[in-house]
């Protein structure tokens, strides 16, 4: 019985509500959840100072210069994207499949969606130089005559990305409502009540707004997936949309997209892995689901890989000399280890998810999926880097090392991520409560009958 | 009494109960319920006669709001400062159908949430049901049924027995 094997049957639906929000009304891990948020809160702080010191010093803190002008800044910009759209799929595109097993998942990968679509966002507006003329994006009656160049993939950045954070947060908050409710009800405390009474809307559970919420949530589910689908081959524009050897190709759009998801799905099963053993959520968070984003993990990661081998298939049929040149600077050049980096880190220990043990043990998921992660990092600055040292012009070749800047500025994203992160898992329901219980009724009733 | 009650709020154990008492109550002529679960229960829209396309619709009407507007947006711009960029057309579709498309996803979604919030009135925080002594559990693993005290049939006695005999756990009446 495939369909009603994914939770335990051995618990009952009052108690997955009771243990979920339980999670913030009487939260279980305070110490482990401190030294996370003190280690986060120093990484976001190293954000806001180099933040500051990049707009009172300039862009020239980086290690940019002419011919890589993009390196960091679009770097993990499309790094964070890209995790970010492992959120709306597993939410969105298994909703409509109807896999139960996204219900214990949906939840927290959405909410980490939220906060890597800032990080992501935040990047741009950073390498912007004068970061204060943003609204200059924006077209609105200016009293200069000119209006923003809507024929440009920088342009379509800005509308994609922030249709996509607006659409992930209704789309997480049209989800959250009824568990808000949930713990409401729950609440014992004068201010929790109050907190999420007013955030839940005075949600009452009635039949007919359950029938009107699923749907509005089932339609925001059936276009958030094209939607994912056209944000990242638009950021895949940026490159394909240009002449630069080794981003000119009609390749892009899909291997982004196949890549965004494999990344994500990596920060998926890490943090399925940490919640479940922060908040011992074993019966809900089982082997089965880390089984199952493990296959994901591998399938997503053997298309990205058949992306690899057809970049160089494009390459060798155009016979272009530029796009060989590049080619075989990746493959030999002074970056060739970003290359044979990323292959190790994202196809070769990837492998090992073929085995069934692999997929079930939590840190043998936990450790594979790091190395995704890395390895898809390692993947664009590859892309970016490789492409850009040696372009048309030999007088203009020259190299790119990062400044003590551009890692501060990384490694503060990250505290940016966390912090955002860490307070939503410790104030409201991080598993989505009544898909869960959903799942439970439909699984006990099909065991009765 | 009964006029000024909201109507008769019963509990059951599982959602099955709940159906099977909800399609009695239609049967036995009452009009005027509602349900309240801890999760959506699908099987309820027969009985609650519920048919009310008017949110996809209205999800439609965002996306094509988002089009047109995304459209004329792009067109203005490039008429009002027309800029040659070698030679390239000054109204490319194949260059505006990004912000086209995005934008008709993002108006289709917020129409869709907007209008959720009005078609079902909400935020209100207060309601007659949540008076009711065991409602707490609506959200949690209970399920209720509700004959509103608007109905043509409903009596506070035989109502509440009626509601007794389909195997509701509790029965309570429901201030307004």
């Amino acid at each position: 019985m495939p369909a009603s094997d994914i939770l335990p049957v051995n618990q009952t639906i009052g108690g997955v509500s009771e243990q979920l929000t339980g999670i913030p009304l009487h939260f279980p891990a305070r110490r482990r959840w401190l030294i996370a948020m003190t280690i986060a809160s120093l990484l976001l702080a190293l954000f806001v100072v180099s933040v500051v010191a990049l707009f009172t010093r300039g862009v020239g803190i980086w290690g940019i210069n002419v011919p890589v002008t993009w390196a960091f800044a679009i770097h993990n910009y499309v790094w964070w994207l890209g995790i970010g759209h492992a959120g709306t799929l597993i939410s969105a595109l298994l909703l409509l499949t109807g896999s139960e097993w996204r219900n214990s998942l949906n939840r927290f990968a959405e909410t980490m969606t939220l906060f890597a679509v800032v990080c992501a966002g935040i990047y741009p507006v950073l390498h912007l130089g004068r970061p204060w003329y943003l609204y200059w994006m924006f077209p609105y009656p200016a009293t200069m005559g000119v209006w923003p160049q809507f024929r440009s993939p920088l342009e379509w950045d800005i509308w994609a990305v922030l249709t996509y954070l607006s659409v992930s947060v209704l789309f997480w908050y049209t989800g959250l409502i009824p568990d808000l409710a949930d713990a409401r009800d729950r609440a014992k405390k004068r201010g929790w009540q109050i907190f999420f009474g007013v955030a839940s809307l005075g949600w009452r559970g009635s039949a007919v707004h359950w029938m009107r919420w699923s749907q509005a949530y089932r339609i925001m589910a059936a276009i958030a997936v094209p939607l994912v689908v056209s944000v990242h081959s638009e950021i895949s524009l940026l490159f394909a949309a240009s002449q630069i050897p080794g981003w000119h190709s009609t390749l892009f759009p899909p291997y982004f997209v196949l890549g965004a998801a494999f990344s994500g799905f990596a920060v998926v099963s890490i943090i399925a892995v940490a919640l479940r053993t922060m908040f011992d959520l074993k019966n809900l968070v089982t082997e089965r689901h880390l089984d199952l984003l493990g296959k994901v993990l591998l399938a997503t990661g053997l298309m990205t890989a058949y992306g690899y081998v057809f970049e160089i298939f494009d390459v060798l049929y155009s016979g272009n000399a530029h796009d060989l040149q590049t080619m075989i600077d990746r493959l030999t050049g002074a970056y060739a280890w970003t290359y044979w980096s990323a292959v190790f880190f994202n196809f070769v220990v990837l492998q090992a998810l073929w085995w069934r043990p692999a997929r079930r043990t939590p840190w043998a998921l936990l450790l594979i999926s790091a190395s995704v992660v890395i390895g898809m990092w390692l993947e664009r600055y590859m892309i970016l880097v490789t492409s850009l040292y040696r372009d048309f012009l030999v007088s203009s070749w020259s190299k790119f090392t990062p400044s003590f800047w551009d890692w501060s500025t990384y490694f503060g994203t990250i505290g940016l991520f966390l912090v955002p992160f860490l307070l939503a898992i410790r104030f409201i329901p991080s598993i989505s409560i009544f898909e869960t219980e959903k799942t439970l009724a439909d699984e006990k009733e099909a065991h009765h009958g | 009494m009964a006029d000024a009650s909201y109507g008769l709020l019963a509990e059951f154990r599982n959602e099955n109960e709940l159906v099977l008492a909800a399609q009695s109550a239609r049967r036995e002529g009452y009009t005027s319920l509602d349900a309240f679960t801890p999760f959506p229960v699908e099987q309820l829209a027969a009985p609650l006669h519920f048919r009310d396309t008017r949110l996809p619709r209205l999800g439609f009407l965002g996306g094509v709001f988002g089009f047109v507007s995304a459209l004329a947006v792009q067109a203005y711009v490039s008429w009002a400062y027309p800029l040659n960029v070698g030679g390239r057309p000054l109204y490319p579709f194949s260059a505006y159908g990004v912000v086209m498309f995005e934008l008709t996803v993002l108006f289709s979604v917020l129409f869709l949430f907007v209008g959720l919030l009005y078609l079902i009135k909400l935020p209100r925080l207060n309601y007659p049901v949540f008076n009711a002594s065991r409602f707490r559990l609506a959200s949690k693993d209970r399920f209720f049924l509700c004959i509103k005290a608007d109905d043509q049939k409903f009596d506070s006695n035989s109502t509440a027995a009626f509601l007794k005999n389909a195997g509701a756990v509790t029965v309570e009446l429901v201030p307004s």
